[in-house]
């Protein structure tokens, strides 16, 4: 289980927020969907995906990456529980949306990536390291109730 | 990459005796991909996936084939695999990571079936030549 130090939990709960979620949110899942397309396998009901802009314009991709990303403010909530909460989603994208966990951690990477791009220097390497944690604490509750 | 003379030797051979048993390969690699890395069933949601199914065994024998249409073609892979390539980038978009989860268990399997032809150098040299399908699978994606 991942653990968290008082200062890892304090970077990442000032960071998150100042974070607006429904922009990082879209613009993480059009990221993920841009630099890796085969993830458009999920999403073939999504209408235009046919180029970048098409993508991060998209207003069903903002919609579910701010869903998801409010999902995600969960997991900053409960830090030191992220398999409980992250239990009913895990069984969801297991069973019903049979996504592969891969996935989880390739958001979670696009994910970062936009943090460092819109906070800049504030997104030190420290800051990153929490982060980092959390996106692999995050995508492995997700990936706990899988079989 | 590409395959040294040595190394496309030893895969040559050691097809002859793959052949022979193909099908039980592909399902029993299949079932080691499925019982460790239970994950990698997402992709299978039409498939019944139980041991020793109908499903299972026709796909390892197409996985096997495939693999089977590289080895005839060790100077030309990507020529060979060209149409999978494509299934796999547009229509199937499995995550590249799933390609190393089932060469690892197809090797197991060949460690398993054939330990005295998989030698260290053996092992090497499938190790390369998965690695290099995976490759030529992947490639289009993006």
């Amino acid at each position: 289980m991942v653990h968290f130090s008082a200062e890892e939990k304090a970077a990442i709960t000032s960071l998150w927020g100042k974070v607006n979620v429904e922009d990082a949110g879209g613009e993480a899942l059009g990221r993920l969907l841009v630099v890796y397309p085969w993830t458009q396998r999920f999403f073939d009901n999504f209408g235009n995906l046919s180029s970048a802009s098409a993508i991060m314009g998209n207003p069903k991709v903002k919609a579910h990456g701010k869903k998801v990303l409010t999902s995600f403010g969960d997991a900053v909530k409960n830090m030191d529980n992220l398999k409980g909460t992250f239990a009913k989603l895990s069984e969801l994208h297991c069973d019903k949306l049979h996504v592969d966990p891969e996935n989880f951690r390739l958001l979670g990477n696009v994910l970062v990536c936009v943090l460092a791009h819109h906070f800049g220097k504030e997104f030190t390497p420290q800051v990153q390291a929490a982060y980092q944690k959390v996106v692999a604490g995050v995508a492995n509750a997700l990936a706990h109730k899988y079989h | 990459m590409s395959l040294t003379k040595a190394e496309r030797t030893i895969i040559l051979s050691m097809w002859g005796k793959i052949s022979t048993q193909a099908d039980a390969i592909g399902t029993e690699a299949l079932e080691m991909l499925f019982a460790s890395f239970p994950q990698t069933k997402t992709y299978f949601p039409h498939f019944e996936l139980r041991a020793g199914s109908a499903h299972l065994r026709a796909h390892g024998a197409k996985v096997v084939a495939a693999l089977g249409d590289a080895v005839r073609s060790l100077d030309d892979v990507a020529g060979a695999l060209s149409r999978l390539s494509e299934l796999h980038a547009y229509i199937l978009r499995v995550d590249p990571v799933n390609f190393k989860l089932l060469s690892h268990c197809l090797l197991v399997t060949l460690a398993s079936h054939f330990p005295a032809d998989l030698t260290a150098d053996a092992h090497a040299a499938w190790d390369k030549f998965l690695s290099l399908v995976s490759c030529v699978l992947t490639e289009k994606y993006r």
